[in-house]
């Protein structure tokens, strides 16, 4: 997919979210009629978007499969409020000169903050791991994960099992969706680039590329650290927007959500996964009514949609794109 | 919107954990909420008004307390929210309900965080500072001086009161001996246990939730160790004695209220729960009931539904009969009022003392 394209993909997903929602008489277009509620769901789903798009560069674009996504989330939520709720007077002190702008610069501070621990956190997971392949990686990953969960639970100084409260509340849609934009635009230029050629060169024969001379362990290490970079802001927006974070958030669990948004939108397709991390929020709300049957309903929905479309919702959707495109 | 004279009823939120992993907490909480709610209705409402209950489920996840409470406020139109037991996901809701104006009420949150929120945030619990001590104190009069600590680090609760715990034992002449800890869906407990043993304690605190400490007291029986076994309210529930049988005869623990106290008050809640619902109730059920029952009293007095007016009302509840106490609410928004000690004897959980805040 070109980079324009992408771009406007990123407006066009935007838009259809907005006006997915423009039924209810109360939220209307524009924009700022939307009452808290459907805010809340705008903004859960853009951070959805983040990390179906991020995790879909390690499991569908690289095929290597992971599950502890959550886990480099937790570490941007928690490296992302170490910055703003425990460190937020003095460095809002040091930030004084800039006036009434010293808040947003905290804020974008403490997203780059996040997301690099994160990233950081993706080195040090993916170096030894990637290695390894298949349902070996992916329990590896899952031990990461749960490791960096347990080892925030011990640790004091962010609340422990008690969790951090108190976290401003920046995360708006504005900067949700950008960041979201922001994602969906990086991975597709990656994709386009050496760089992403080496990844589908991974995931489609590892062999084959090794003996091509692709250094598949650097490109792996690659694809898991930008993963891990955009897991880890979707972690600081989350942060962010609840305003208090507990190590149960980020369980094993959390990580199979998204893994869910990846297979159903297609494995590889970043307008697939898009198009499911949107609507898979979107359903937890509609299947409300539902009650008790509600994960009854969802379960059944995914077994429905595996049956009838295995390789996902838009699985494929990328290629058919590209060959129309090539044929005009 | 209607015009306020059009409005005939007071919509009422409740979020609560109806599925998921605290379920039975959730669910208990519910049931009593809903029949004060009912009785209320049945008694001819508040302010010539029906109050109409609205519950959401929020499966026991972190992040579905936000949305759900989100939802109630702006879609529901609520002017008060009950809700919810668990600590962790009441502080999720706590701001929003500052932010919007609405007072909230928790039936059963513990952590003192709750409500250093902000004004609209209210309790009527105790809290784990004072459970704690109600622990530390009764463990000191039966002169058990040496105590192990076995602390569920999952927990937040587990965390708080066995931190609390330590603190009153530590300057009021007990000793901890060893300090051990387990996360919540552990099987094995021997390792701490014998480790415990090793330090020949008087007691041992099991401040984590029932299946756990059941299972901790049955493995300690069975390495030889005598001594016995307290806990906090995280222990009320019937599973302790299936998971604990005999093992957990002659083990203490503190609780909200006690089924077997005969005040009145109690009495009565017992008779309508069972008629309703065929069961017994718990602590959980007496706390959702005395939420909704605070509540109501508050918008009686208050005479109107306005956030900060009904806010001020709350804030002035004093000696209030509920089931779990006469409850008063100090100027930090929590519940003032007393703690029982129940004791494990035949499987059944028997009352022995009223411990004053």
């Amino acid at each position: 997919m070109g980079s324009r394209n992408s771009l406007l993909l990123c407006v066009l997903v935007f838009a259809v979210v907005s006006a997915l929602f423009t039924g209810h008489p109360e939220a209307a277009w524009p924009l700022a009629q939307i009452d808290d509620y459907l805010l809340n769901i705008l903004i859960m789903a853009g951070i959805n978007v983040i990390l179906a798009v991020s995790l879909n560069i390690v499991s569908g674009h690289t095929g290597q499969f992971s599950l502890g996504h959550a886990g480099f989330m937790a570490v941007g939520a928690y490296g992302s409020a170490a910055v703003t709720q425990i460190g937020g007077k003095p460095i809002l002190n040091a930030l004084s000169f800039l006036g009434g702008a010293a808040p947003i610069c905290m804020f974008v501070l403490s997203l780059l903050v996040g997301g690099l621990l994160a990233a950081l956190a993706g080195f040090a997971v993916g170096l030894p791991s990637l290695r390894l392949k298949g349902d070996y990686l992916a329990i590896v990953t899952l031990g990461f994960g749960e490791i960096i969960r347990v080892v925030i639970q011990n640790t004091e100084a962010v609340g422990g099992a008690r969790g951090l409260t108190g976290i401003p509340a920046f995360t708006t849609l504005g900067w949700t969706w950008g960041l979201a934009a922001f994602c969906i635009y990086c991975v597709s230029a990656l994709i386009r680039s050496t760089y992403g050629r080496g990844f589908l060169a991974v995931r489609d024969d590892e062999i084959a590329a090794e003996a091509m001379g692709v250094n598949t362990t650097k490109y792996k290490v690659t694809a898991f650290v930008v993963g891990s970079f955009f897991a880890g802001l979707a972690g600081a927006l989350y942060a962010h927007l609840i305003g208090y974070i507990t190590p149960e958030g980020f369980s094993f669990l959390k990580s199979v959500d998204v893994v869910v948004m990846v297979i159903l939108g297609g494995m590889g397709s970043t307008l697939g996964v898009t198009v499911a991390a949107i609507l898979l929020t979107a359903l937890n709300e509609l299947l409300r009514q539902a009650e008790q049957y509600r994960m009854v309903a969802f379960a059944l929905l995914l077994i429905v949609l595996m049956i009838a479309r295995p390789q996902g919702l838009l699985g494929g959707i990328d290629r058919w794109l590209q060959a129309r495109r090539n044929r005009s | 919107m209607a015009p306020s004279e059009a409005v005939t009823e007071i919509v009422v939120g409740e979020f609560a954990s109806l599925s998921g992993a605290t379920a039975s907490f959730g669910q208990s909480s519910h049931k009593g909420t809903a029949m004060a709610v009912d009785e209320i209705n049945a008694a001819g409402g508040v302010l010539g008004k029906k109050m109409r209950l609205v519950s959401e489920d929020d499966q026991s996840k972190p992040g579905e307390a936000a949305t759900v409470v989100r939802k109630l406020i702006s879609r529901e139109r609520i002017v008060a929210l009950l809700g919810e037991v668990a600590s962790s996901r009441s502080l999720e809701a706590a701001p929003i309900c500052q932010q919007a104006g609405i007072p909230m009420i928790s039936p059963a949150s513990t952590n003192p965080k709750v409500t250093e929120v902000g004004d609209f945030v209210f309790r009527v619990c105790f809290i784990d500072p004072f459970q704690g001590t109600v622990l530390s104190k009764f463990a000191l009069s039966k002169n058990w001086k040496r105590v192990a600590i076995l602390t569920d680090v999952k927990q937040d609760y587990s965390v708080g009161l066995s931190q609390f715990f330590k603190a009153h034992l530590s300057v009021n002449g007990g000793t901890v001996v060893s300090e051990q800890s387990y996360s919540s869906g552990d099987k094995d407990f021997k390792a701490q246990l014998t480790a415990i043993k090793g330090t020949t304690p008087d007691v041992i605190l099991a401040s984590g939730y029932y299946t756990e400490s059941g299972l901790i007291a049955l493995q300690a029986r069975e390495l030889q160790i005598a001594a016995p076994l307290i806990g906090g309210d995280g222990w009320d529930s019937p599973s302790l004695v299936e998971v604990g049988g005999k093992a957990v005869e002659g083990s203490f623990f503190s609780n909200h209220f006690s089924v077997e106290d005969p005040a009145p008050a109690i009495q009565t809640f017992l008779k309508k729960f069972n008629d309703k619902y065929h069961e017994q109730p718990d602590a959980m059920a007496a706390l959702g009931y005395d939420s909704a029952m605070i509540l109501a009293d508050a918008i009686k007095r208050a005479g109107t539904t306005e956030g900060p007016k009904l806010r001020d009302a709350l804030a002035a509840t004093k000696d209030f009969s509920a089931v779990t106490g006469k409850i008063t609410l100090n100027p930090q928004r929590n519940a003032d009022k007393s703690a029982v000690m129940l004791e494990v004897r035949n499987g059944q959980f028997k009352y022995v003392e009223t411990v004053a805040p």
